[in-house]
């Protein structure tokens, strides 16, 4: 499984899919930081997500962290129903700025 | 719902002429199980029926006399130990008594899995657990100690450990044994949340009608060490089967006395006067 990051009107896009588990989250954590450390301003689509266990929530958990201590932007695109389920599930749905498109989110200004 | 077992065509648990001893008395006969992916099943009996021996059998505690317990296909008792250790990793077990380490904190319980099992970084690890202690209401109590913590906390404890690494099957033993009835409720709602949220396959076993009434997709009913029915909640509510209808009404049944049985029980090696 490879991830991608794409640079797109001034967000580092990157892009999971399939099934992010154990064996794949810190493949996927180190693309969020590294793009943050960067000082870029970050969007985690999620589209193509058709599982995400709690290791990977929790490394967007610690990329939103990142992002806030650095006056950065951080936010979740497309989130599928069963990774929103998994979100919802520790409130987490509440926490994340969630949009259903990078369009949506240049939308909505910021 | 989607499902994570990659073949969730097939029963994630299939038991088949089980048979059980403890000491040479026979205590599981002939039990027959299948549990599909993401159901909820409840194993409910009274005392002494087997229900708990079973859950020990489903995790590969004890090698059965007779029989096979396959969970997501694979035949527990042929695997070797390090296949069974990476099955083992996708079951997630919450015990009776919470079985938590009193000399580790609340956290440092929750944390253990994911730092015996996997290579995940510190900070992903504690974050895992954080959230998994938020699912069962525990925010802000990593730090205490097991001793600390009210009864219906260290099951919540003790279940936040046996989620942290997203099991695909989930055992309860006796999940609101204890509890008030609005902890026993609160418990039966976030076993439902925890189904939907995490696509797991859960079994439950439990003595508490009010509490198997309100999870269970399918409920199986354990007697004496066999099975008298598996059904919904509705077929087990209508069961016309003596037996289940005295374990719903709590009423205690006469058994039968076989007098020779029982005189050789009381007289044995006692020589008549």
């Amino acid at each position: 499984m490879t991830f991608a990051v794409q640079d797109s009107n001034g967000f580092a896009v990157v892009q999971l899919c399939g099934e992010i588990d154990l064996r794949n989250s810190p493949e996927a954590r180190k693309l969020i930081l590294t793009s943050l450390k960067k000082q870029k301003h970050v969007m985690v689509d999620l589209s193509a997500v058709e599982y995400i266990d709690s290791s990977g929530v929790a490394s967007l958990v610690e990329g939103f962290q990142y992002a806030r201590a650095n006056d950065l932007e951080f936010g979740l695109l497309g989130v599928s129903e069963a990774a929103m389920n998994v979100l919802r599930l520790a409130r987490l749905d509440q926490v994340f700025p969630i949009y259903d498109s990078l369009d949506d989110r240049l939308s909505h200004g910021g | 719902m989607p499902q994570r077992t990659s073949d969730s065509s097939r029963p994630v648990i299939e038991v088949e002429g089980l048979r059980a001893s403890w000491g040479g008395q026979p205590v599981l006969h002939d039990v027959d199980l299948s549990v599909e992916a993401g159901e909820i099943r409840v194993v409910m009996g009274g005392s002494g029926s087997g229900k708990s021996t079973l859950l020990r059998y489903l995790l590969g505690l004890h090698r059965p006399d007779a029989g096979t317990v396959r969970l997501f296909g694979e035949d527990i008792s042929r695997l070797g130990r390090r296949d069974m250790l990476a099955l083992r990793r996708r079951i997630g077990v919450s015990f009776q008594g919470g079985a938590l380490f009193n000399s580790m904190t609340v956290g440092d319980n929750v944390c253990l899995p994911l730092r015996e099992h996997t290579r995940l970084d510190e900070h992903t690890i504690r974050i895992m657990s954080r959230m998994k202690l938020e699912v069962v209401s525990l925010a802000g109590f990593e730090h205490l100690m097991p001793s600390q913590l009210s009864g219906g906390m260290v099951k919540r404890a003790a279940l936040a450990r046996a989620i942290v690494m997203d099991p695909d099957i989930l055992f309860f033993d006796e999940p609101s044994a204890g509890l008030d009835p609005v902890v026993a409720a609160d418990l039966d709602a976030l076993i439902l949340r925890l189904r939907e949220a995490m696509q797991v396959t859960i079994v439950v076993v439990t003595h508490e009608l009010d509490s198997a009434f309100a999870i269970a997709d399918r409920i199986t009913v354990l007697d004496q060490g066999r099975i008298l029915m598996t059904g919904g909640v509705d077929e087990v509510r209508n069961a016309d089967n003596e037996r289940i209808r005295n374990l719903l009404t709590r009423t205690a049944t006469d058994t039968e006395v076989d007098v020779d049985d029982y005189l050789e029980r009381l007289t044995q090696g006692v020589g008549p006067q």
